[in-house]
């Protein structure tokens, strides 16, 4: 073998040093090898996590980091169940979910369903339509305020060449009716390319002699599609919606540049008016407590995520 | 494909599907190539009505993007010939550069941000998937999805905690304090992913070089690593396109030395009202990366999306 970095510091090694490191039994090389990864996911997420519930009992305010910080129990906790500023908040983010669920499923699953009919060029066309989702959300989004201008943006223009309306006579994030159906727009635009590249290998999944047998049988590609398309891809499915759910719930960068959660606050979704209670509002004590209702939810949601994951890993 | 299959589909759906897929692709398309035509407008253009798709390219927004610039009277300006072509877009609309623009900063400091902790998270995370992979460690499937359970967090709800602990230790704004906490939420992916490619290699390879005389470690690192080098390359760039477009942590925690480019980009103005085309520019010069990216790692893009759960 070649005489490399690795070869040379291995002669420089002292002998000493070397033999001890040669003597790590397997077990001290796991722990070696796994500590530091443990140790900074606790300094960075569980530390934080922790302090964030010890916050939560207390009245604290961060930038007044020197007044007496007092101990007020569950009262936090009281006060953002029976704020109705938050449950509205709860609703503008169930409709976000509820319809971004429904769109990238849809147009999701469809496409996937196309292109698996395996077309010429459908491998470059699938490369072309994932591009929107690996890019950042807070600049994509931020650029789609330009294309919803009333009269200049291009997306008003061609609703207009569509409808015949007049471009200028709506605007999507201006208009409290039409802001809501703005971000579900941009984002199912960016994630529907998800949900297809899970679907899809969701499809290419399923045998082919599945088919045949059913072809066998004289099922017809209806009934085919229902009985065999359908459930071999649901768990696949599954795992696509939780996952965009979770993501979805937490939604923040994207939101926040398109709309900043106006007009008013039919856009203020749950991250959004978290950050507002934090960082603008300064309540630190009570955005502690309403961190942590988010969080368990989160962690709720997570935990059946990874029990559908494992699900399909074991197919 | 020459033999006959009852399945492959007829040849109309083929070009049903062909039509509305390449359909589907155009139209998402269009915001994209938007984005990189306005960059290319002058700022008359960018917001004519109607929206103008053939026009006249110029590199006003890109100079834009890099430049302060101040209005000059009709005199100065004519006492100022410009000697360069970027002075000359300045100087027709009657302004002078008066410096240059941040820009070109918090590109770079993506740049180093993204870098640093990519290489940390790789680095970290390749030598906890290895062990993970290989060793018998209590309690394993519980670390695992405590591992995985930190990337569900909701980045707004660990940010005030963060936000203090920064403070108190002089990291906020620093290129160090993000370097670790993108590093924190990174590990997760890289542990995740790099176990799955590591799972794949056989052990056979590494029991073979442990009877040859090779030390474990040694063994790690001449015949492991070479064989998860793809792996290892395609988990990195996943790292290094979430660090790149991460917003939420950096406009809490950033504000000027080390803020990144997406606070930055929405920020850009021009002189009376939003200078589209500079806005453009900026977010052309930092997709188009990604987007390089994306067309390379198209072969394990869903792996990485779903943390190693789907592998096509």
């Amino acid at each position: 073998m070649s005489d490399t970095a690795l070869d040379r510091v291995a002669r420089a090694t002292p002998p000493r040093v070397a033999r001890r490191i040669r003597g790590f039994s397997d077990r001290a090389i796991a722990w070696i090898f796994v500590a530091p990864t443990i140790v900074l996911l606790l300094a960075i997420n569980i530390f934080p996590l922790i302090w964030t519930i010890y916050l939560s009992f207390t009245n604290y305010r961060a930038n007044r980091p020197n007044a007496v910080v007092e101990w007020v129990g569950f009262r936090n906790y009281q006060r953002i169940l029976g704020d109705p500023e938050i449950w509205q908040t709860m609703q503008a983010t169930a409709h976000f979910l509820f319809w971004t669920l429904f769109f990238q499923v849809l147009f999701g699953f469809a496409l996937a369903w196309l292109i698996n009919a395996k077309f010429r060029g459908s491998n470059l066309w699938t490369t072309i339509i994932v591009l929107p989702m690996m890019l950042s959300p807070a600049v994509v989004g931020n650029f789609w305020t330009f294309l919803y201008q009333p009269q200049i943006g291009i997306f008003n223009y061609a609703v207009a060449f569509v409808t015949g309306a007049d471009p200028s006579s709506f605007s999507m994030i201006g208009d409290v009716r039409l802001a809501p159906w703005s971000i579900v727009i941009v984002d199912t635009w960016m994630w529907t390319p998800f949900v297809m590249l899970i679907c899809l290998a969701g499809l290419r999944s399923i045998p082919e002699s599945i088919y045949e047998a059913a072809e066998c049988d004289r099922a017809s590609k209806w009934r085919q599609f229902w009985t065999i398309t359908v459930p071999m891809v649901l768990p696949f499915l599954m795992l696509a919606v939780l996952f965009r759910g979770i993501e979805n719930f937490k939604m923040f960068d994207l939101v926040v540049q398109l709309t900043g959660g106006g007009p008013g606050s039919t856009t203020e979704l749950t991250s959004i008016n978290l950050k507002r209670e934090a960082f603008e509002k300064w309540r630190t004590g009570y955005a502690s407590a309403y961190a942590v209702i988010l969080f368990v939810t989160v962690f709720g949601l997570a935990s059946i995520y990874v029990k559908a994951l494992n699900t399909v890993k074991n197919r | 494909m020459s033999s006959y299959s009852i399945t492959e589909p007829s040849m109309r759906l083929k070009w049903i599907a062909g039509v509305l897929v390449v359909l589907y692709a155009l139209i998402t398309l269009v915001p994209l190539l938007w984005i990189i035509a306005t960059g290319f407008k002058s700022s008359s253009d960018a917001i004519a009505y109607p929206p103008k798709v053939v026009f006249e390219p110029t590199l006003e927004g890109y100079v834009n993007l890099f430049t302060r610039q101040t209005r000059a009277s009709a005199e100065q300006l004519s006492e100022n010939p410009p000697t360069t072509w970027y002075e000359q877009i300045v100087h027709d609309n009657g302004m002078v550069i008066s410096g240059p623009s941040r820009f070109g900063e918090r590109f770079m400091n993506s740049v180093i941000i993204g870098f640093g902790s990519t290489f940390l998270s790789v680095f970290l995370g390749t030598l906890a998937a290895y062990a993970f992979s290989r060793y018998r460690i209590p309690l394993k499937d519980d670390l695992m999805f405590f591992i995985l359970s930190t990337r569900m967090m909701p980045p707004i709800a660990v940010a005030i905690p963060i936000f203090l602990m920064f403070r108190a230790a002089g990291l906020s704004d620093t290129h160090a304090g993000m370097i670790l906490l993108y590093t924190a939420v990174n590990l997760s992916l890289a542990v995740w992913l790099l176990k799955g490619f590591i799972d794949e290699i056989p052990r056979e390879y590494e029991e073979a070089a442990l009877i040859d005389g090779y030390t474990r470690f040694q063994a790690f690192v001449k015949v492991v690593l070479p064989q998860a080098a793809t792996g290892i390359a395609s988990t990195a760039i996943f790292c290094l396109i979430f660090a790149w477009n991460e917003y939420a942590f950096a406009v809490l925690l950033t504000s000027g030395t080390a803020q990144t480019a997406p606070p930055f980009i929405p920020t850009i103005i021009g002189v009376g009202g939003r200078d589209w085309p500079a806005v453009a520019a900026g977010a052309t010069l930092f997709l188009v990366p990604v987007m390089v990216f994306t067309i390379l790692l198209r072969k394990h893009l869903l792996r990485g999306i779903t943390f190693g759960a789907v592998r096509k």
